[in-house]
C-alpha cells in the first residue's frame, strides 16, 4: 500500500503538473490572440511589424482595361493606412499578382501565394471564372479568402466556403434591382440580354428574370471574353426587334457591343448594364481607343450618354460626400498615375472594409479570429447600403441606386433600394442612413 | 537486362523525389507535380520527334483531351484516380490515331501545320460547348490525399508523388519502347523511309504508332495536369503550351528521354524564377507579364548555340560519354533528322 501511494503520488503531482501546464498553455495562447500585449508572429503572414496580404489581378489580358487600377488603388489606401499608423502598428503589404483573368493561370498564382509566400489572407481576388478555379484551394488551405472582387452568387456559401466573402453587390441583386427598373420604366417594350456565359452573366440574368416578364424578353445572347467578335450576338439582337438591351459584360466588351451596334447602324436601343463594365471613363477610353484601330475618331462621352447602370459606391461627382473626399485626397498622394475613376474608388473601398475587418480580428489575429470577425458582421462603410455579413450569409452590399451616364459621369437616380438575392425578395427603397467617413480616415 | 537497368534508375529517382518532397517546401511539391505534367508530354513528344522523325506542334491538343476526359469521367462517373489517368491516356491515344492517320500522309512543314491547326482549334471546343465543357471558367476536378496518410498531410507532397510516380512509370515504358524492335523500326523510317520499306518495315503504320505513343503520352499528361490544379480550362491548352513542349524537347535534347527532364526544368522554372525577378526589381506588370517570354527564347538560343544537342547532348559531350561520331562538325543542323548520339543503332546514309 505505502509503496503504492509513493509511487501514485508523483503520478498524480506530474499529472496535475501536465494539466496545469496545458491550462498555461491555453491561457497563453487566447490571450496573445486578444488585445492586450505585445504584438507577435499570431498567424501565417503576420509578423509583429507587418500584414502579408496575397492576390490574383487582371492587370493584362481581356479585363485589364480598368479592372487593372484596382488592386493599385486598393494599395493606396494601404499606403495611406501604413502612413497613419497601420494596423495596430503593423504595415500592410499587398501582393498582387497577374493572371491575365485566365483561371489556370489564377491556380498557379494562388499556389505560389500561399506555398511560397505564405500570405495571411487573399484579399480581393479579381474575376467570377478566375477566382472559381482557386476557390476549392484556398478554402481547404484554410486561408481567409476576403472580399472576392466579383458579385458571384457563389461565395456566399458558408458550408462549403466558409472561408470565402463577397463584397460587392452581387449580381443576383443587381440584376434584380435593375430588372425591377425595367419592369418599371419599359413596359412593353422588347428587351434583349447580352451578357457574358459564366456565372457571371448567369447570375445577372437570373436576377433580370425575377423581375422581367419573361414574354418580354425576346433575345438572350451571350459572349466569352477570349473571343472578342460579338458581331452575331449583336445581329441577333438586333434582327429580335429588342428596344432595350441589358448587359452584363465587362467593359471591353461594352465597347465591342457599342461599336458593333453602331456600325450595324443599330443606334437607338437603350441600354441598361451592370455596374461592372460601365465605369464611364473606362468604356468611353475604350470606345475610342478600338474606334481607333478600326481606323474611326468617335467621342467616347457621346457614345455612352444615357446609359442606365447602378451604382453601390458615392458618385465620383459628388465632392461634397466624404468618402469621394477621402478617396480623392488618397489617391491625388499615393495613386497619382491612375485617373480618378470608379475603378480606383471600388479599390479603395474595398481596401477600407479590409482594415475594418482586420481591426476587428483583434491585435494579434489568427487566421480564424479574421474570419469569425467578419462572420459577427461589419459596420457599413462607403457603400450606399449595409453589408450581409453574418456566419450564414457572405455575400456583401446588399442594394444600389439607378444611375445615368451624362457627359460621362455616372449622375444617381432615385432612392437607394435594397434587396435580398431570392425569387421573390421584394426590392424596396432604402430606409436607413448613409455612413459619413471617419475624419481620421481610418476605420 | 536494359528493363532491369531502368527499372533500378527509376528506383534511385523515386528514392530522390521522396526525399526532395519531405524535405522542400509545398511550393515546390506543388513544382515537382508540375514538373511531373512537362515530363511526361516532352518524353511522349520527343520519342515521336528524336525517334520517328515526325513533329507534332499539336500535342497541347491532346493534353487537353486527355484534361477533359479526366474532368468529365470524375464528374458523370465518380471515376478514382487510378482508373482516370489509364483512361485519359487511351482516349488521347484514339484522338491520336486520326490525326496520326492523316500525319502519316505529311512531311515537314506541311505535318506542323496539320499539328498546329489541332493545337489551335481544338481547345475553343470547350467554348463552343459550355454545357458539357464549362466555357472559359472549365471544369473542376478534385482529388483528395488517402485517409490513411492523416488529415496534416500536405496535399500537395500526395499530388507531387502521384504525378512523379506515374512520370517515372511512363519513363521505364518508353526508355524500353525505344530499345525494343518497334525503337529500331521508328529510327530506320527515320533515317531513311525507303530503306526502311525495302527493309520490309511497314512505313504508315509505324509512323502512326508513333502519333498514337506520344498522344497517350499527351493524354495522360493533361490527366496529371487537371488532378494537380484541381481544374481544367481552355486557357491552359493554348497553342502557347503546343509551342512550350516543342521547345522543351529541343532544349533538353531530342530523342533522349533524360532531356524531357532538362525541357521540363527550364519550362517550369524558368518562367517562375525570371517573373520573380522582374517584379522584385519593380518593373510594371504588363513588363514583367512578358518577360517569361523573351526569357524563353534567349534560353533556347543559348541551348542552341551551345548545345546544338540540347542540355543532354552538352552533358554527354562535357563527360565525354558521346560516340565521337556524333560530335563532329559533320552533325546535320537539322533536329528533324539528326541522328541520335544515345542510340545503339547504327545509322547510314543521313550524313
Amino acid at each position: 500500500m505505502n509503496r503504492s501511494h509513493r509511487v501514485g503520488t508523483p503520478a498524480i503531482v506530474a499529472a496535475a503538473a501536465a494539466v496545469a501546464m496545458i491550462a498555461a498553455g491555453c491561457g497563453g495562447s487566447s490571450g496573445s490572440s486578444s488585445s492586450s500585449g505585445a504584438a507577435t508572429a499570431s498567424a501565417p503572414g503576420i509578423t509583429a511589424h507587418q500584414i502579408l496580404i496575397g492576390s490574383h489581378q487582371p492587370l493584362t489580358g481581356p479585363a485589364a482595361p480598368g479592372y487593372s487600377e484596382i488592386a493599385p488603388a486598393a494599395n493606396a489606401y494601404f499606403q495611406y493606412v501604413n502612413a497613419h499608423g497601420g494596423i495596430y502598428g503593423r504595415h500592410i503589404k499587398y501582393t498582387y499578382l497577374d493572371d491575365g483573368y485566365d483561371p489556370s493561370k489564377t491556380v498557379s498564382d494562388v499556389h505560389q501565394l500561399i506555398l511560397q509566400d505564405n500570405v495571411y489572407a487573399i484579399f480581393d481576388g479579381l474575376g467570377t471564372p478566375t477566382h472559381l478555379a482557386a476557390v476549392s484551394f484556398i478554402n481547404s488551405s484554410k486561408v481567409p479568402d476576403v472580399f472576392v472582387a466579383s458579385g458571384c452568387d457563389c461565395w456566399n456559401n458558408p458550408s462549403k466556403y466558409p472561408q470565402t466573402f463577397g463584397w460587392q453587390l452581387d449580381y443576383i441583386r443587381e440584376g434584380k434591382i435593375l430588372g425591377a427598373y425595367i419592369k418599371q420604366h419599359f413596359a412593353g417594350k422588347n428587351i434583349g440580354y447580352f451578357y457574358q456565359n459564366d456565372e457571371f452573366g448567369q447570375d445577372g440574368v437570373k436576377g433580370l428574370d425575377y423581375e422581367i416578364p419573361h414574354s418580354q424578353v425576346v433575345s438572350r445572347q451571350t459572349y466569352v471574353p477570349t473571343n472578342v467578335n460579338v458581331g452575331p450576338a449583336v445581329a441577333a439582337l438586333k434582327a429580335s426587334g429588342a428596344q432595350v438591351v441589358v448587359s452584363f459584360a465587362i467593359p471591353a466588351f461594352n465597347a465591342l457591343f457599342k461599336l458593333t451596334s453602331e456600325k450595324l447602324g443599330w443606334t437607338n436601343p437603350t441600354i441598361v448594364a451592370s455596374n461592372v463594365g460601365t465605369d464611364p471613363l473606362t468604356l468611353g477610353g475604350l470606345l475610342q481607343a478600338y474606334a481607333k484601330q478600326a481606323g474611326a475618331t468617335v467621342n467616347g462621352n457621346q457614345l455612352t450618354n444615357g446609359i442606365i447602370t447602378d451604382g453601390y459606391l458615392p458618385t465620383l461627382g459628388n465632392t461634397g460626400n466624404s468618402w469621394i473626399a477621402l478617396f480623392k485626397k488618397v489617391h491625388d498622394t499615393y495613386d497619382t498615375k491612375a485617373p480618378f475613376d470608379g475603378n480606383v474608388l471600388y479599390g479603395m473601398a474595398v481596401g477600407y472594409t479590409f482594415v475594418q475587418a482586420m481591426m476587428k480580428a483583434g491585435k494579434n489575429p489568427t487566421r480564424a479570429d479574421l474570419v469569425k470577425a467578419i462572420n459577427a458582421g461589419l459596420p457599413q462603410g462607403p457603400a450606399v447600403a449595409p453589408y450581409a455579413y453574418s456566419s450564414s450569409n457572405h455575400a456583401g452590399v446588399t442594394g444600389a441606386y439607378i444611375g445615368k451616364i451624362m457627359n460621362g459621369a455616372l449622375v444617381q437616380q432615385g432612392p437607394v433600394y435594397v434587396t435580398d438575392a431570392t425569387p421573390t425578395g421584394a426590392v424596396t427603397a432604402y430606409t436607413g442612413s448613409e455612413q459619413a467617413a471617419p475624419g481620421s480616415g481610418m476605420p | 537486362m536494359t528493363l532491369a537497368r531502368h527499372v533500378g534508375a527509376a528506383i534511385v529517382a523515386a528514392v530522390v523525389i521522396w526525399v526532395l518532397s519531405v524535405s522542400l517546401s509545398s511550393f515546390r511539391d506543388y513544382q515537382i507535380a508540375d514538373i511531373a505534367v512537362y515530363v511526361v508530354a516532352i518524353a511522349g513528344l520527343t520519342v515521336l520527334i528524336g525517334l520517328s522523325g515526325q513533329i507534332s506542334l499539336g500535342n497541347g491538343a491532346f493534353m487537353a483531351i486527355g484534361a477533359y476526359a479526366t474532368a468529365l469521367l470524375q464528374m458523370h462517373l465518380g471515376w478514382p484516380l487510378w482508373a482516370l489517368f489509364p483512361a485519359s491516356a487511351a482516349i488521347a491515344a484514339v484522338a491520336g490515331v486520326a490525326a496520326g492517320a492523316a500525319a502519316a500522309r505529311l512531311h515537314g512543314p506541311y505535318l506542323a501545320g496539320a499539328t498546329l491547326l489541332l493545337a489551335v482549334a481544338l481547345p475553343s471546343f470547350a467554348t463552343q460547348f459550355p454545357g458539357v465543357f464549362g466555357g472559359d471558367q472549365g471544369l473542376p476536378v478534385s482529388v483528395t490525399a488517402p485517409a490513411a496518410l492523416g488529415a496534416a498531410f500536405p496535399p500537395t507532397r500526395w499530388l507531387a508523388w502521384v504525378n512523379a510516380g506515374t512520370a517515372l512509370i511512363v519513363l521505364v515504358l518508353l526508355a524500353n519502347l525505344a530499345r525494343s524492335r518497334v525503337g529500331r523500326s521508328w529510327q530506320a523510317v527515320r533515317d531513311d523511309e525507303a530503306a526502311a520499306a525495302l527493309a520490309g518495315l511497314k512505313v504508315a503504320r509505324l509512323r502512326i504508332l508513333a502519333f498514337i505513343v506520344s498522344a497517350a503520352c499527351a493524354g495522360l499528361a493533361g490527366s496529371m495536369l487537371a488532378v494537380y490544379s484541381s481544374q481544367v480550362s481552355p486557357g491552359s491548352f493554348t497553342v502557347t503550351l503546343s509551342i512550350a513542349l516543342v521547345t522543351g524537347a529541343v532544349i533538353g535534347g531530342l530523342g533522349s528521354l533524360a532531356g524531357a527532364l532538362w525541357g521540363s526544368l527550364v519550362i517550369v522554372l524558368v518562367p517562375t524564377y525570371v517573373t520573380d525577378v522582374a517584379t522584385s526589381h519593380g518593373l510594371s506588370s504588363t513588363v514583367a507579364a512578358n518577360i517569361p517570354v523573351a526569357a524563353y527564347g534567349v534560353v533556347l538560343i543559348a541551348v542552341m548555340l551551345l548545345f546544338p544537342n540540347g542540355i543532354q547532348g552538352g552533358l554527354r559531350r562535357f563527360f565525354g560519354l558521346n560516340p565521337p561520331a556524333a560530335t563532329g562538325p559533320h552533325v546535320r543542323f537539322n533536329s528533324l533528322r539528326r541522328r541520335q548520339p544515345a542510340s545503339e543503332h547504327q545509322e547510314e546514309g543521313t550524313t
